[in-house]
């Protein structure tokens, strides 16, 4: 197998973003998992996982390390929330992944975006990084193919979006970074999370957004 | 030079941006998303925590009942001063710290069990090549028909340029409705599919439960992320449950991806060509078969790693229909493997009888107790 100097094994590749929203917050993700930087090895990946009933974590970097850090922190996450008796808030399933990343930095090549909602602070997005820092922002854009929109969404972002606004953002963010990262494709998920739950809205590659050049 | 520093990651695969990280957690820093030589002391201490059984999720399956410990080091310890010996003990010592104990939690970390009796090997070899490990070099798929799975293999194990079997197996039971194919190191995939063999049998048991699909991808997926990558095992895990049918894909790294139809191996990209383009969802059984089939035998003749027969393994909520092999190789030898020949082949000239003549000296009758 392929070994690529940065990541090991399966690659994530990847754009993910999430977007706050006036009343909730949209998570969204590419689906592409490439293996060596050339072969695509899943065109329909989800990279989107639900933690909790109102709590979704994207994952960016290595695919086997991502996966094996959420499913430390939600089992933790869970257990969490069967001792308080109360659904965890979003700064508890952050800060789990952020305990595991950064004292396993050595070994872990993953990063994070968890966004949610919950009673106490509404909707909010954090973003844990690659060493373990853990922030909290309005909105943020993570992954490889994210280096390609910082202009697009620095430009287009407003706060108390509403929901179809902010579902037109995420779309267009995600179809600019697909369309000019190589490691970033397939088709695009998003989920737009309330306090009603939380609503899965899958949009096929050819329903993407075109641009002036396709 | 402070140590707070910018780092922009713009190229390479999926690392998201780190503004004023503090790099203090790691010494001698190379950059944290540069290529780094596995720590292999460091390993330890993510994956140990993983081992650990209030945290593994596979653990908690195991129900916890105790049983005696294989002690590796005791076998050598009691191994006599012969100097062939102390070899086999650290041979079967090292593969009993590898299976110690099914309902154990397994031990933390990366065991380095095997390496004493690799080198000790070969100071015995002194010189001579040491033997190559044997790899499927492969090509293995499966997909999801309308009433279950069907997996498929090549039957080629190759020891460098060397074909070492022409008729391996390369589907193996994990239990009566799940089978996984294996790609990579040969032992490495036997290993770990016995293993989860063995570790499922004995959660049916105590539960009394037929396994899900995904409990066996899960165990799968906690033991080879244990091992960061060291074990070479690509697996196709695919089974029916009351859940329905399922396949898996995993990875040696640990990572673990569920689809409808899907290929590994060194043939994987010639036999993934053949799916993409005929793979329907619910199709029939007869062409299902014939899908994997074809795609097997894409990746046989396009790819020198993989060749001989083709096998399926037909896997529906009633029956497992396992057909070995499925598709005989045209290209024999033509060589007979049985020379038995028939009575009378050689012909009789002539015969001649010599009584031997026999004395009885004693006679003592022993009565033997027969219940």
């Amino acid at each position: 197998m392929e070994h690529d100097a940065a990541v090991r094994g399966v690659s994530t590749g990847t754009t993910i973003m999430a977007v706050t929203f006036d009343g909730g917050v949209i998570i969204g993700s590419d689906s592409r998992a490439t293996r060596g930087g050339e072969e695509v090895s899943s065109k329909t990946i989800n990279k989107l996982v639900q933690v909790h009933q109102r709590i979704f974590c994207c994952m960016a970097g290595s695919l086997a390390d991502a996966q094996a850090v959420l499913k430390t922190a939600s089992f933790q996450l869970n257990l969490h929330s069967v001792q308080m008796e109360a659904p965890p808030r979003v700064i508890a399933a952050a800060s789990l992944l952020r305990k595991l990343c950064y004292h396993n930095k050595d070994e872990l090549q993953a990063g994070f975006i968890t966004a949610g909602w919950d009673p106490q602070k509404g909707p909010q997005v954090y973003v844990v990084s690659l060493g373990g820092m853990l922030i909290s922002q309005p909105f943020t854009i993570a992954g490889s193919g994210s280096t390609y929109i910082y202009g697009y969404t620095d430009a287009k972002y407003r706060p108390h979006m509403t929901r179809e606004e902010g579902l037109q953002f995420v779309t267009n963010a995600l179809a600019l970074a697909m369309g000019r990262d190589n490691v970033s494709g397939g088709v695009a998920h998003l989920v737009v999370i309330t306090e009603e739950g939380a609503e899965h809205v899958v949009i096929p590659g050819n329903k993407l957004p075109k641009f002036h050049d396709e | 030079m402070s140590e707070k520093h910018l780092l922009v990651q713009s190229e390479g695969a999926g690392h998201g941006m780190e503004i004023d990280s503090i790099s203090s957690g790691s010494p001698a820093s190379p950059s944290p998303l540069g290529a780094q030589p596995m720590q292999l002391n460091g390993c330890r201490s993510f994956r140990s925590m993983l081992g650990s059984p209030d945290i593994s999720l596979a653990n908690n399956a195991y129900w916890g009942i105790p049983s005696r410990r294989w002690d590796a080091n005791a076998w050598k310890r009691q191994s006599s001063s012969a100097e062939q010996l102390p070899v086999l003990m650290s041979l079967f010592g090292g593969e009993m710290s590898l299976l110690r104990s099914p309902l154990q939690p397994p031990s933390p970390g990366f065991s380095f069990d095997l390496t004493e009796r690799n080198a000790v090997l070969g100071r015995l070899l002194e010189g001579s090549p040491p033997p190559r490990p044997v790899k499927t070099g492969t090509t293995i798929s499966g997909m999801v028909f309308r009433d279950g799975v069907v997996l498929g293999a090549d039957t080629r194990a190759t020891s460098g340029d060397v074909v070492a079997d022409k008729m391996c197996a390369k589907i193996h039971r994990i239990s009566a409705n799940m089978y996984c194919c294996g790609a990579g190191t040969a032992a490495d995939t036997q290993k770990t599919t016995d293993l989860l063999a063995s570790n499922l049998a004995l959660f049916s048991l105590n539960s009394q439960r037929a396994p899900r699909v995904l409990m066996a991808a899960s165990i799968l997926q906690d033991t080879l992320y244990r091992y960061g990558g060291q074990i070479g095992a690509h697996l196709i895990l695919g089974g029916v449950d009351y859940s329905g049918a399922h396949l898996y894909t995993v990875g040696p790294y640990g990572s673990v991806d569920k689809l409808p139809f899907v290929s590994m191996g060194s043939g994987s990209m010639a036999a993934l060509g053949i799916l993409e383009d005929r793979y329907k969802p619910n199709m029939e059984v007869e062409e299902a078969k014939v899908l994997v089939r074809d795609s097997v035998q894409a990746g046989i003749m396009g790819d020198l790693g993989s060749g001989s027969n083709v096998d399926l393994c037909v896997i529906t909520a009633q029956a497992v229909d396992y057909i070995r092999p499925y598709q005989e190789s045209q290209y024999t030898n033509g060589r007979n493997r049985k020379y038995k020949y028939p009575p009378g082949t050689t012909a009789l000239l002539s015969e001649k009888v010599v009584p031997l003549r026999m004395e009885l000296v004693t006679e003592a009758v022993q009565r033997m107790e027969t219940h």
